[in-house]
């Protein structure tokens, strides 16, 4: 952080201004002239409420592909319809048994077992040959997206949410004043605040397994040349296969959550394939914290370009990968 | 660094080393391929309409905008999965500019002011595309490509004001001169070989010219090449320009032919099956991309009526396409051409392998 504001002073400047300016539009009671100029304090935070959740299922699907891609250089373009199989899953399993925390640990148990297939029966096949493996994921994306049409239908599925989840909560953030003086507050969905917060303990879980154990020093090892990794005796088909696993849970853990809070659907997919693409993409590839970083500010520009602008809303998050390829063509938190 | 000589395609390299062997004119000594141009030729004769249009017409448009795909890939080692885009991209413009049932967005110009500017645009639209994904290099080309064919996809489902939103422009307006309706199933097939055979030629020149084989260099290596003093990002950037003009000249046929544009023909699958084309038929050379289009169409058009023959639900399509195409992935890097190659040389084992040479 320090070397950061050392080297790029102007650079930093900017963001602590920006920083600054989102926390005042958050905290701040809105002034008449603003809410006049751009509307009302409760839209623009539903907005960037709805941002920031919406960052966290992303979150979970770019975290996978991005582990997966960093240790094994495979783009995964297959990554989507591991998240639709989650969410059929999970689905198929709420309706089933009505619990909603057992669709969760179904789900990630099949999607992992997929991963696990592929990772053994395909890729290890064709090992280093990226090219190759890229064309075959794609081609698995087409199997896939047809055996799911066949057996779930081009109906939309929504996963229920559990009872003790439904209904808003109110925060602490004041959206308005009363003409009398009394501060209105903002009501916000539980679940998705729930949803939100199990990404964030996921992906600090995923930091610590990553920096604080011996697995997690392989997998970064792995990161940065696998063959010599593989020369001191690291069992690395092992590994390739465990992070294949997780990272395909985590897409199964994500179709539940993406067909809880939105719906599953053919073609949704491609959607989260796009979402985590761009999400890597601007974060930068293999990156952990950069699918963090990535995955909120897409969140926060599609929700915020859907309200405020909302023909072009998909250009701005097209705008924003352009103009990190443009300047940081490695994504903003990759090495390299 | 590495990524890029993984992307490259084995066959072909060589082309650059043997420069006095190279024919001047391709395939001119090859009695097959005068039968295909002739029978090409006499199709009209020989088809009725809905095989001159519907399987025709359409394999020569997919296979222009997978010769593009072909192009970047074979001879610049980079998989561009937006060339469709580029195509749609055009095909909207004419919509746009032309004439059209919405006469709230489209212009009235005629067809021949609409289709300059259209490929105009478009080829900037595809280099600009390309500016992009050159920053980058091998399987990221890949992503950003998919990336800005996705949002190019979500973008017309959303615009009213230009695009129209998910329905799409409808009964776009086709040339008539000459007192010729140049949609009419005859002529506007001899338009379509036209351009088609335009383009093979033209990546066939190319493919032969300095600049294409600079570009083969940059592909096996830009390290080298960019010590030599090519600057390679220009040279895949003006690769990305060619290629972008080429699918955009399919896209104007494309949208003459269905009279229509929706996002539908821009959609994320629809990009998908052009690469799927271009690998089965095999990136290697230009002629891989037009068979590839013909299993294609052949598939898609018949698959249906096969499928419920043999006792299946006929709704699988998509899934056999999906795995005729791993299968290729699997056991044959070169496509049906690669297949085809490999087995002539199992029957003329003895022969000495200069014989056929390389293209």
């Amino acid at each position: 952080m320090t070397r950061f504001v050392e080297r790029h002073p102007a650079w930093a400047l900017i963001v602590i201004i920006a920083i600054a300016l989102a926390l005042w539009l958050i905290f701040a009671v809105w002034p008449p002239g603003l809410e006049e100029a751009i509307g009302r304090k409760r839209v623009f935070l539903n907005a960037v409420f709805n941002g920031i959740t919406l960052g966290g299922l992303y979150f979970l699907v770019a975290s996978g592909f991005t582990l997966i891609f960093g240790l094994m250089r495979n783009v995964n373009l297959a990554h989507g319809s591991l998240y639709l199989f989650g969410g059929y899953v999970g689905y198929a399993i709420s309706a089933s048994t009505g619990s909603w925390i057992l669709s969760f640990i179904i789900a990630f148990i099949l999607t992992a077992l997929v991963g696990i297939l592929l990772q053994v029966i395909v890729f290890r096949r064709m090992e280093g040959q990226d090219l190759r493996q890229t064309m075959v994921t794609i081609g698995l994306s087409i199997v896939f997206a047809d055996l799911m049409l066949w057996a779930a239908g081009g109906d939309f599925y929504q996963i229920p949410t559990p009872s003790w989840l439904i209904g808003p909560i109110e925060l602490p953030l004041i959206t308005a004043l009363k003409s009398s003086g009394e501060p209105v507050y903002l009501r916000y969905p539980l679940v998705r605040l729930v949803i939100f917060a199990a990404s964030v303990v996921i992906g600090i879980a995923m930091w610590l397994a990553l920096n604080r154990t011996r697995i997690g020093m392989i997998i970064r090892a792995g990161v940065d040349d696998r063959d010599i990794l593989a020369a001191t005796g690291v069992r690395i088909q092992v590994v390739f296969v465990l992070v294949f696993a997780l990272g395909a849970g985590l897409a199964g853990i994500a179709g539940v959550v993406g067909g809880t809070f939105q719906s599953l659907s053919p073609g949704e997919d491609i959607r989260f394939l796009l979402a985590s693409l761009v999400v890597v993409i601007v974060g930068g590839m293999g990156s952990i914290p950069g699918a963090a970083l990535g995955a909120l500010i897409i969140g926060l520009a599609e929700q915020l370009g859907s309200v405020y602008i909302p023909t072009y809303a998909i250009v701005v998050t097209f705008l924003i990968m352009v103009l990190v390829l443009a300047l940081r063509p490695q994504g903003l938190l990759a090495r390299r | 660094m590495s990524l890029t000589h993984d992307a490259r395609v084995p066959v072909r390299t060589a082309s650059g080393v043997q420069r006095p062997a190279l024919r001047g004119w391709p395939e001119i000594d090859n009695p097959a391929a005068w039968i295909v141009a002739i029978v090409l030729l006499i199709m009209p004769l020989i088809a009725n309409g809905f095989f001159l249009i519907e399987i025709f017409a359409t394999t020569l448009i997919l296979g222009t905008i997978a010769l593009s795909l072909m192009f970047l890939a074979g001879y610049g080692g980079m998989v561009s999965l937006m060339q469709l885009t580029v195509a749609g991209f055009a095909a909207y413009m004419v919509a746009v500019f032309g004439t059209s049932d919405n006469a709230n967005i489209s212009l009235g110009w005629p067809w021949w002011l609409a289709v300059p500017m259209a490929l105009a645009l478009a080829t900037a639209f595809g280099s600009l595309g390309g500016a992009l994904a050159v920053r980058t290099e091998g399987i990221y080309t890949i992503m950003i490509t998919l990336a800005i064919g996705a949002a190019f996809y979500y973008f017309t489902n959303q615009n009213w004001a230009i695009f129209n939103g998910h329905t799409g422009i409808n009964n776009v307006g086709t040339p008539r001169f000459w007192g010729v309706n140049w949609r009419a199933d005859i002529p506007f097939y001899y338009i379509v070989l036209g351009v088609a055979a335009l383009c093979y030629f033209a990546v066939e020149y190319i493919s032969r010219a300095p600049f294409g084989l600079a570009l083969q260099g940059v592909r096996d290596n830009p390290r080298r090449m960019a010590a030599l003093g090519f600057n390679v990002n220009a040279h895949r950037v003006a690769a990305y320009a060619f290629a972008s003009f080429v699918a955009a000249l399919a896209g104007v046929l494309q949208v003459w032919n269905y009279r229509q544009i929706s996002p539908g023909s821009v959609s994320v699958g629809a990009c998908i099956d052009i690469l799927i084309i271009a690998i089965v038929g095999g990136i290697t050379r230009p002629i891989g991309p037009y068979i590839g289009a013909l299993i294609f169409v052949l598939l898609r058009t018949f698959a249906l009526d096969f499928l419920v023959k043999i006792g299946l639900d006929g709704n699988r399509f998509r899934l056999l396409i999906g795995l005729g195409f791993l299968a290729i992935v699997f056991w044959s890097s070169d496509g049906v051409i690669g297949l085809w190659q490999r087995w002539r040389e199992r029957l003329s084992t003895p022969r000495s392998s200069g014989g056929r040479g390389h293209g």
